[in-house]
């Protein structure tokens, strides 16, 4: 049995870091900049978060569920409004933990750690 | 003063339906948008009323909420080709509502205020009990039901957001 080509070895790798580790789906590469990461609100909840993301990188807010929400970090470093079925994104410039919940639904809650 | 209300609506809605006959769907989805169109009324009766902020921002959660519901569950209505069938729970709920508005009518500044909290605190447990115990089960579409249960999780909010501004009103 041959071994696998060197070059589909390669992509297989490359695919496994570009996969976001959790639920939370993520655009672009590290290697290549900033990643974007997307957060779905649905079923008055927030989806997973990654576990870690870094400084420059995304997140993306989709609002698919049938009410208004918002993501609003606990220490207002950011606040924002999430129109019904709008799309809307947070770029982090800053290493921290942030809670975060929707301002006018409180008990839905999430966090993002942000790494240098 | 809010007692009334809660105690109408709970007796309509748990244990009027429950001993009675079990709700169909229509007559669910009549019960579920009636409960929303009185909490909308009284958001609206808020809105005109009350210059506190934190009122405000509460009472303008709610007629924007129970109306995406409400929008929501017209749409499925006439999606499953239902037309919403009125009932004694409803004529029930609908009373109480338009009782509870004057009675609130009357009064002004923080009194309103609190009198308004203390109400969205009680009806909104009444509501969502006879969600949980009543009309979720009843409910025999999916698609109905499905709404239904996202309508409780949005209720539960409600009603804990309620207790938050009764509390600080305090």
């Amino acid at each position: 049995m041959s071994s696998p080509h060197p070059l589909l070895a390669l992509l297989a790798g490359a695919a496994l870091i570009a996969a976001p580790v959790s639920g939370a789906a993520a655009k672009g590469h590290k290697a290549k900049g900033p990643v974007v990461y997307t957060v779905t609100v649905q079923q008055m909840k927030f989806g997973p978060t990654p576990p870690a993301i870094h400084v420059g990188d995304t997140i993306e807010w989709v609002n698919n569920d049938i009410f208004v929400h918002s993501a609003t970090a606990k220490d207002h470093a950011f606040d924002v409004e999430l129109p019904v079925k709008a799309h809307r994104w947070t770029t982090f410039h800053k290493a921290g933990t942030y809670p975060f919940t929707c301002r006018y639904h409180p008990g839905m809650t999430g966090t993002l750690v942000v790494k240098d | 003063m809010f007692k009334a209300i809660g105690f109408a609506a709970a007796l309509s809605l748990t244990a009027g339906v429950a001993c009675a006959q079990a709700p169909n769907d229509a007559q669910i989805a009549h019960i579920a948008y009636t409960a929303g169109n009185i909490d909308i009324a009284a958001g609206k009766q808020a809105l005109a009323k009350s210059h506190d902020k934190a009122v405000r921002d509460f009472a303008s959660e709610m007629v924007r909420d129970h109306t995406a519901v409400n929008d929501q569950a017209l749409a499925l209505v006439k999606k499953l080709g239902v037309t919403p069938q009125d009932n004694p729970t409803s004529q029930s709920l609908a009373k109480g509502g338009a009782e509870k508005l004057k009675e609130l009518g009357a009064l002004k500044g923080k009194a309103f205020d609190k009198a308004y909290a203390a109400n969205e605190v009680a009806y909104h447990k009444t509501v969502n009990g006879a969600l949980a115990t009543v009309l979720i089960p009843n409910a025999k579409n999916a698609e109905l039901k499905s709404l239904l249960q996202t309508g409780l999780k949005l209720f539960k909010e409600h009603q804990a957001h309620a207790e938050m501004l009764a509390a600080s009103l305090k």
